[in-house]
């Protein structure tokens, strides 16, 4: 009844083609905006900003990018945390030894440098596919991690190997606060997902789908899988290596190679899947259910468990957690393999006919 | 669409959200009477062996501290969140529990302090590691809120290499030698190369790196470079399943446990218990305490707390290495708290900022340790502005199959060595972060 497109005329190509043809959409995703930009700040706890907000920003800016690479490129890869490192200690090296660098020109020096690492390690795609592609972007992982213990320059022979940034600041406003780092995480992801949404909607994205659904038929009509295939992993890995970088600067403020190990792409790729393949909407639920839902967890259980009156320990906690989330994951793959985005849709499509459903 | 089958998930997944928004926005205040102490532990993981015991003692004293009343009628609160060694986690929980106006807030991992390092100032909480962390930390006038008490990695370090020039019967004899460093490939392992680096020049020894990937339970490999290249020393420096694992290897390898002198992260009866024998003869520094069964504080434990039936963990480990290592990290901070409490007001919950005041003033004498039930367990400590490790005391402990035995005397790190290095890697950092050396007038604040 409220959510329909019923009498919503385009007249122009233009119109026709913009993001959310339906006015409703429109006005959603204003109103998630002005929740996201201003009711947030204004409501929000410093535990929620840097803990939970702050964190599934980012992680959804990665899951995105993991999207072009898996969802909407075909590419199965496990290498994700290898370029979020990359991203990660590149920008960490432009920041540091260039004298007054400012840090959005870092962030992005540090997404291209995991650009170049995800196209080299992007070449053994033009040769195989599927599960043994994901063998071999594994590869990439391994070395960003011997590299980044090994390779004492890249982390400036701090003895410890552990690096760490401060005075982070954007056109001289200081990013300290817990609200501030939010706010500029929240911006860059913003334009962020706009870049990969408008690519996927576009000429390159049409070409990364026609290779994922049969690169075979693609290269007959005259897409060039080579083009096609390290495009999606340049543009893949640029995301995912701004994700890292920020990852890095903003949210932990001092890291170590661990902080992306081999846990951290199959993470990634555990929100995508769960997410939704192939949507850029996925990006954001599967990060929202792979970060929040641990945490949600971890406190709700001893509430729970206080209600009924049995005190129980960090262990069992801990542990339920793991099971539950399991078990969830397990749940919703078996009620919706598509992920959570075709929930999403099922949703719009529902609210669509309501109340007259057929 | 067809209606029927959809709803349940949809509905479900609407109401889960929901309530996470709701559970989360509520912030759980601590009782304002209340002196808080947020406890970051691990109790699961391929660290959970190690990190449990070290748990049960922290929470074990501040119980026992309660039961005596509380420091002069302050009672204490706690509250643990499980990391599970995982920095990020660790992050998570620092968070979680920073709104409840912590005391103080210790990790127990050294990966976690180098982040948690970055926001403690800004939060105003200090970072109390006993025995872990940063050990350039022990610079006051530089890490103004981290408290690397009793000592850090270099201390540990130092004198395992001093142990071992006293075995070979003087430093000179060291020349030509080789020493092996079998560490756990993160900031934790890497901590002591610095200081290892600096003897080795001094002295004359070849130093050889040989990292472990964490967790550390494949180290087939770097057995292997052991029994190639025959150091004449193993260093240990592990933690979790990887020290139990290493004395495994060692013994596979033939190579003479005797030799093998462990951090006291890696020097306690969870690494050598399930080798019993085999480890027979390995060494291991200790911060102060070994194992003390018969220590005054663990006695008051066992009756006050265990014998009642509110302790924490199995009643076998009170007394234990990584046990005690426990109840005197929560001894020296309580400690902490007493000491603000002479400075602003006894019986007056402290907050962040005067508890470093506390930390940094603490003056445990050997009469108060004696009081406190450490006699013959620790030695006096006394930390000012500058120097926030306040002792560097240690002994060497080994094991003899069935227990750790102490084998040396009590040690001291050279000063000649670690003041340098200490002040040196300080400045960089310090340069770093442009910071400035606090000046005397701030040592008062």
């Amino acid at each position: 009844m409220f959510y329909r497109e019923n009498g919503q005329f385009k007249t122009s190509y233009q119109a026709d083609q913009q993001i959310f043809p339906i006015v409703q959409d429109r006005w959603f995703i204003l109103a998630l905006l002005l929740l996201a930009f201003v009711a947030v700040p204004l409501l929000a706890t410093d535990y929620w900003f840097s803990a939970i907000l702050i964190p599934f920003v980012i992680m959804a800016m990665a899951a995105i990018g993991v999207n072009v690479l898996v969802g909407y490129c075909g590419q199965i890869s496990l290498g994700s945390g290898a370029f979020m490192a990359v991203g990660a200690y590149g920008a960490y090296n432009f920041f540091a030894r260039v004298p007054d660098m400012p840090l959005i020109p870092a962030l992005i020096l540090g997404g291209l440098c995991a650009t170049v690492f995800g196209v080299l390690f992007g070449l053994p795609s033009l040769r195989v596919r599927g599960l043994y592609l994901a063998v071999a972007t594994l590869a990439a992982q391994f070395f960003a991690d011997w590299m980044f213990l090994r390779i004492k320059w890249f982390t400036l022979d701090t003895p410890s190997g552990s690096v760490s940034v401060s005075n982070l600041q954007v056109f001289g406003l200081p990013i300290e606060s817990d609200v501030s780092k939010y706010l500029f995480c929240l911006a860059v992801l913003c334009v962020v997902a706009l870049m990969a949404k408008n690519l996927v909607r576009g000429a390159i994205g049409r070409e990364w789908m026609a290779i994922r659904d049969m690169d075979v038929a693609a290269a007959v009509i005259g897409i060039r899988p080579m083009y096609a295939k390290l495009t999606a992993f340049a543009v893949s890995s640029f995301i995912i290596g701004m994700a890292g970088a920020l990852w890095a600067f903003i949210y932990m403020g001092s890291w170590e190679p661990s902080a992306f190990s081999v846990n951290e792409s199959f993470r990634l790729l555990f929100m995508v899947i769960i997410g939704g393949l192939g949507s850029i909407m996925g990006g954001f639920l599967g990060a929202a259910f792979i970060i929040l839902l641990p945490i949600f967890l971890n406190q709700a259980l001893p509430f729970v468990a206080g209600v009924v009156g049995i005190e129980i320990s960090t262990t069992v906690v801990s542990h339920t957690e793991l099971m539950i989330f399991g078990g969830l994951i397990v749940w919703f793959l078996i009620v919706e393999p598509h992920g959570l985005a075709k929930l999403w849709s099922i949703g719009k499509q529902k609210m669509r006919v309501w109340p007259f459903p057929y | 669409m067809k209606e029927t089958k959809m709803k349940n998930p949809r509905w479900l997944l609407s109401a889960l959200l929901g309530a996470a928004l709701l559970s989360t926005t509520a912030p759980v205040l601590a009782q304002s009477k209340e002196q808080f102490i947020p406890i970051l532990s691990y109790r699961t993981g391929p660290y959970a062996p190690n990190g449990t015991p070290w748990a049960n003692g922290f929470v074990d004293y501040l119980k026992l501290v309660n039961s005596k009343g509380g420091i002069n009628n302050v009672k204490i609160a706690y509250e643990e969140c499980e990391t599970g060694y995982d920095t990020a986690r660790s992050v998570e929980c620092y968070e979680r529990l920073k709104s409840k106006n912590p005391s103080f807030v210790q990790t127990l991992s050294t990966g976690a302090t180098f982040a948690i390092t970055e926001k403690a100032p800004g939060d105003k909480i200090p970072v109390l590691t006993v025995g872990y962390g940063r050990s350039e930390s022990a610079d006051g006038a530089v890490f103004k809120w981290n408290f690397p008490i009793a000592g850090t990695y270099w201390v540990a370090a130092d004198t395992i290499m001093q142990a071992i020039a006293k075995k070979e019967g003087g430093w000179d004899k060291l020349k030509g030698k080789k020493v092996g460093l079998v560490y756990h490939d993160s900031p934790f392992g890497k901590e002591p190369i610095p200081l290892l680096q600096e003897r080795a020049r001094n002295h004359g020894f070849e130093l050889q790196l040989l990292p472990v990937t964490p967790p550390g339970v494949e180290q087939k490999a770097t057995w292997l470079q052991v029994r190639q290249s025959k150091p004449d020393y193993v260093v240990l420096w592990g933690w979790g399943v990887m020290n139990s694992t290493a004395i495994k290897e060692a013994q596979a390898t033939g190579y003479a446990r005797e030799k093998m002198y462990g951090v006291w992260w890696a020097g306690a009866e969870q690494d050598v218990k399930d080798v019993a024998d085999g480890a027979k003869g390995y060494n291991a520094v200790t911060i102060q305490h070994g194992a003390e069964p018969n220590a005054d504080i663990v006695k008051t434990l066992l009756t006050q707390i265990h014998d009642k039936g509110q302790g924490t963990g199995p009643k076998e480990e009170v007394g234990q290495v990584l046990y005690l290592r426990g109840v005197m990290s929560a001894m020296i901070g309580i400690e902490g708290i007493r000491s603000a409490q002479e400075r602003f007001g006894k019986g007056k919950v402290m907050t962040g900022e005067q508890v470093r005041w506390g930390l940094e003033n603490l003056n445990l004498t050997q009469a108060k340790l004696d009081a406190l039930g450490f006699k013959g367990v620790m030695r006096p400590i006394s930390t000012s502005c500058m120097d926030h490790m306040g002792a560097a005391w240690t002994r060497i402990h080994t094991w003899d199959g069935k227990k750790w035995v102490f084998t040396s005397d009590w040690m001291q790190a050279d000063d000649q060595i670690l003041k340098p290095l200490v002040k040196a890697t300080a400045d960089k950092y310090a340069a770093e972060k442009k910071l400035t050396r606090r000046t005397g007038q701030d040592c008062q604040s």
